[in-house]
């Protein structure tokens, strides 16, 4: 299956940029490696016996993509000058990105069982200061955007190549200081930012829509002077397509809106809102990582 | 006497000289435009009043327009400094550490990056607009956060120098500055370092009193110990450093005196005089008498009304110096 193929109901309009082809054999190691990020997110999160689990598995595939593709990146090396940075605002969702930087050889897999133990380098919400290669320190929602858009202007008064992204949860664009921080980006023309919001449509009390509607976010962005792309945001090859579309838009910030399933992989927690905040418990994890492997088994063969 | 160490103005007590610490700020930046390229100024929409107009007009590509968004300016400030730049965030301080205190505490002080925050229009002194712009808790914000330093300078002159010092300090800085023109007591020469407090007036003989101050209020202090300097002799010091704070300077005077009198233009409460009691209660308890806003708002006024109604008047300072040498007496 090509990359056009597997992308052509989530692309918004195309637009004839960068027709480089994820080749088939790319694909099928990305969704492995989404699938591998998948199970280790559940293992750690187990161990760690608190944590968020909805948010981590859903944006599997795009830290995948981020890891295993979009980044310019040496995890050998994580202070590199001219590295693309990847600033996570919702910093809940952190096990996904441990999990992800694991995988790419920042660290061993084996230390993300140590996931909110104490000692560890791996904190309940991401420090900066603890782990090589997180970028910042977050939490606190709604405070990533403007970090992202001060490390590009910043990037940018020096003539920098290197690309910005911000990952947010779609809830945390309750916060102003999202919309500040959208403002200035979009004032600035600051077209090395790319932003991508996991819009899940959940939030801790429930539907985004029902908290506090977050619709038309489409509207909104492009209003604030953004260029907006959506897309699948389970697909990799779909979301490494608008990633390259963004960095074309030389005019505007853009930013992706990823339409993910909460919880994706596991057919019992998909789209519960409930699973926000929670880990699985043992006998879940078992059956969940069983699950897993399933799909890993379908994924090998739906590509020989 | 003003101590010859401190390099003090001559005239300090004649001259009629007067600037603000804003001004001295503005000086500092425009310096530090000239000898350091990395440095960016980011201002909420008060460019005039917080002093950086001019390192605007003269290093237009190094300003940074923020509108009226005092969370958004500390995240960019955070994103600039994370990067390699170093970043001066200005605003009035009732709204830059006020408003953006998380942003502040997660981006910035947990993040440890260097972002240098200018609280403009601090304390009781700006007068005229109110409760809701004077800050009287900035410090307090400030100092519990672990990684900021914590500078108050007490006139235009030291305001430039604790200017050019946030710069060259790698972490963290926050800067109280005050809207109005007040005296001028130090010169280029007065030593200021970062962790030093500075001995400005010592009596001829050992004094009974130790009087803490900081920023311009220090003026009213130094009055009050020329006052009395027939009567009660005392040491007067500007902690311009109220994080990290100088405890070997504190810890030998308050020994050699035996009896603390603290003077800020700010709640005592998690000001000047918690940060010296905390200090003392640990180290070497003696008498404390704290001299600030205890537990109240501000109000419109002149600042030499407002001095004199929450007690920062030099008339009131010898009085309760007076007190805390008759609390040591056991009288």
């Amino acid at each position: 299956m090509t990359r056009s193929m597997r992308s052509k109901n989530c692309r918004p309009k195309q637009t004839g940029y960068n027709k480089q082809v994820l080749t088939e054999e790319k694909l099928k190691e990305l969704e492995l490696k989404a699938e591998a990020i998948r199970e280790t997110i559940i293992e750690m999160l187990v161990t760690a016996g608190s944590g968020h689990t909805a948010g981590p598995m859903g944006m599997a595939d795009i830290f995948a993509a981020f890891y295993f593709d979009i980044l310019k990146h040496d995890p050998k090396n994580p202070a590199w000058e001219d590295r693309d940075r990847l600033i996570l605002s919702n910093g809940h969702i952190v096990p996904v990105r441990y999990a992800a930087m694991a995988h790419a050889g920042y660290f061993p897999v084996e230390e993300t069982k140590t996931l909110r133990k104490f000692g560890s380098r791996l904190q309940g919400h991401p420090e900066r200061l603890r782990l090589p290669g997180l970028e910042t320190t977050s939490g606190p929602l709604g405070s990533g955007l403007g970090q992202a858009a001060g490390i590009a202007y910043g990037a940018r008064m020096d003539q920098k190549k290197f690309h910005v992204y911000c990952a947010m949860s779609d809830g945390e664009h309750d916060a102003g200081n999202i919309w500040e921080s959208a403002m200035f980006a979009g004032a600035n023309k600051l077209s090395n930012l790319t932003g991508v919001i996991d819009r899940n449509n959940i939030q801790i009390n429930g539907m985004t829509e029902a908290v506090m509607p977050l619709e038309n976010l489409r509207d909104k962005y492009e209003a604030f002077g953004w260029h907006v792309l959506e897309c699948d945001g389970n697909n990799i090859a779909a979301f490494i397509d608008v990633v390259n579309e963004a960095k074309a838009i030389y005019e505007k910030p853009t930013v992706i809106i990823a339409h993910t399933i909460p919880g994706k992989g596991i057919k019992e927690i998909e789209f519960d809102y409930h699973w926000h905040g929670n880990p699985p418990n043992k006998e879940q994890a078992a059956q969940w990582l069983a699950e897993l492997r399933t799909l890993k088994g379908k994924i090998q063969s739906e590509h020989q | 006497m003003l101590n010859s160490d401190a390099k003090l103005r001559d005239d300090l007590f004649d001259s009629k000289e007067q600037a603000a610490t804003r001004d001295g700020f503005g000086a500092g930046l425009l310096e530090l435009g000239e000898s350091n390229p990395n440095v960016v100024v980011l201002c909420a929409d008060l460019a005039e009043s917080t002093r950086v107009l001019a390192f605007k007009e003269k290093y237009p590509e190094r300003y940074i327009e923020i509108g009226v968004a005092e969370q958004n300016l500390a995240t960019i400030g955070s994103g600039l400094a994370n990067y390699g730049k170093i970043p001066f965030i200005t605003s009035y301080a009732a709204f830059s550490p006020g408003r953006n205190n998380e942003q502040i505490r997660t981006t910035i002080s947990l993040n440890n990056v260097g972002v240098k925050i200018a609280g403009a229009h601090a304390g009781l002194s700006v007068g005229p607009d109110g409760a809701t712009h004077q800050a009287l808790e900035d410090m307090a914000l400030m100092r519990v956060q672990p990684n900021m330093t914590v500078l108050s300078p007490c006139d235009s002159e030291e305001a430039r120098k604790a200017t050019l010092a946030a710069a060259a300090h790698p972490g963290p800085v926050y800067i109280r500055l005050a809207r109005e023109k007040t005296h001028s007591m130090t010169t280029k020469e007065t030593p200021f370092e970062i962790g030093k407090a500075n001995v400005i007036w010592e009596s001829e003989h050992k004094p009974e009193v130790a009087v803490f101050a900081t920023g311009p209020v220090l003026y009213q202090a130094l009055l009050a110990a020329k006052e009395l300097q027939f009567k009660i002799p005392t040491v007067v010091v500007n902690v311009s450093s109220i994080k990290p704070l100088d405890r070997e300077t504190i810890f030998m005077l308050a020994q050699d005196a035996r009896a603390v009198v603290t003077v800020e233009e700010h709640q005592v409460a998690g000001g000047l005089g918690s940060a010296i009691a905390e200090f003392l209660a640990g180290e070497y308890p003696v008498p404390i008498e704290m001299i600030g806003v205890h537990d109240r708002f501000g109000q419109s006024g002149t600042a030499d009304e407002l001095y004199k109604e929450y007690g920062l008047h030099h008339g009131h300072i010898a009085e309760i110096v007076a007190k805390a040498q008759a609390r040591k007496q056991g009288i």
